[in-house]
């Protein structure tokens, strides 16, 4: 079962998300189990089956990161294996950003180096995300082996607005 | 999940964290990544005009047993030569920590980190004679 078709969405990576949820809770309230209470075994059973297929291709689209994992797989690309798909240069940015972060507590100005370092962080997002974008519009096989570098690269990214986001949480106890 | 006591140790006092300088002639780096747990290693070698490894820095942000693997991987290429630290094997990093199997991709990274550092030097060295050689 294709997920974009399932959710009757055209299959690219600039997703309309708002679009997607609309029609995730639709089929979710089509599909919800309870709606089966009185139906035999077997509809009962193939509802559950229905919901949790609904909930695990909406939670795939709904992020870039699994959403272009799943598109490569459409695409019959292997994204497994291989430790370091990235250029060092962006490796080296990463350690120093990780760096940065780790040094935040000592700051003066916690808050706004921190703040500095997200917007740096959501800046690096967005470039990878339109280019993503571009790549499987394209999806010439270079394309597409770009898009892989692109999937590490927005994981590492992933990782670290994560870390600064607990940063945040501890330095100002939201 | 239970960490043996050599991982542990490694993990809380490691050994040799930090930098040399990059440019340095004599400085070979590695840097390597993990996507899937968003971990970075650098792995620094100094190397002597013999080819033999006479110092060792790393920094890693990961998870223990990434740390423990690059530590205790700095400890082991120290006094070896390009040679002999090139064989230096995952599964050997793996068994010295024992390394739970979830883990073992923790291992592989620092793997890939001393080859690529004994690279970066080697290119370094090869881009070098040929500075030479152009001045000659």
């Amino acid at each position: 079962m294709n997920y974009f078709k399932l959710f009757g969405l055209p299959q690219k990576f600039g997703l309309d998300t708002d679009l997607l949820t609309e029609q995730y809770r639709e089929l979710q309230r089509t599909f919800h189990p309870d709606k089966f209470a009185s139906a035999s075994a077997l509809e009962r059973r193939l509802s559950v089956q229905r919901a949790a297929q609904i909930n695990q291709a909406f939670h795939t689209l709904n992020q870039p990161v699994e959403r272009a994992r799943y598109l490569l797989e459409l695409h019959g690309v292997d994204l497994d294996g291989g430790t370091s798909r990235v250029d060092q240069a962006f490796l080296l940015e990463q350690m120093e950003l990780r760096e940065a972060l780790a040094d935040i507590r000592d700051h003066p100005n916690p808050a706004v180096a921190l703040e500095e370092l997200t917007d740096g962080i959501r800046q690096r997002t967005e470039i990878i995300i339109q280019q993503l974008g571009e790549q499987f519009q394209d999806a010439s096989r270079r394309s597409l082996l770009a898009a892989c570098e692109n999937v590490d690269k927005l994981m590492f990214l992933n990782k670290i607005q994560h870390e600064a986001d607990e940063i945040c949480d501890e330095l100002f106890e939201y | 999940m239970a960490y043996s006591k050599k991982l542990i140790d490694h993990y809380e006092n490691p050994r040799n964290v930090g930098v040399f300088d990059k440019k340095d002639q004599e400085v070979g780096t590695g840097m390597v990544g993990a996507p899937a747990c968003g971990d970075v290693m650098r792995l620094q070698i100094k190397v002597s005009d013999e080819g033999v490894i006479e110092d060792a820095r790393f920094k890693t942000y990961g998870c223990g047993s990434a740390i423990a693997s690059s530590s205790l991987l700095t400890e082991w290429v120290k006094g070896k030569t390009l040679d002999q630290a090139a064989e230096i094997k995952n599964s050997d990093i793996a068994e010295e920590l024992a390394l739970p199997p979830v883990k073992i991709h923790c291992s592989v990274l620092a793997e890939d980190a001393i080859k690529a550092a004994i690279s970066d030097y080697q290119a370094k060295q090869q881009s070098d004679d040929g500075r030479e050689e152009e001045v000659a």
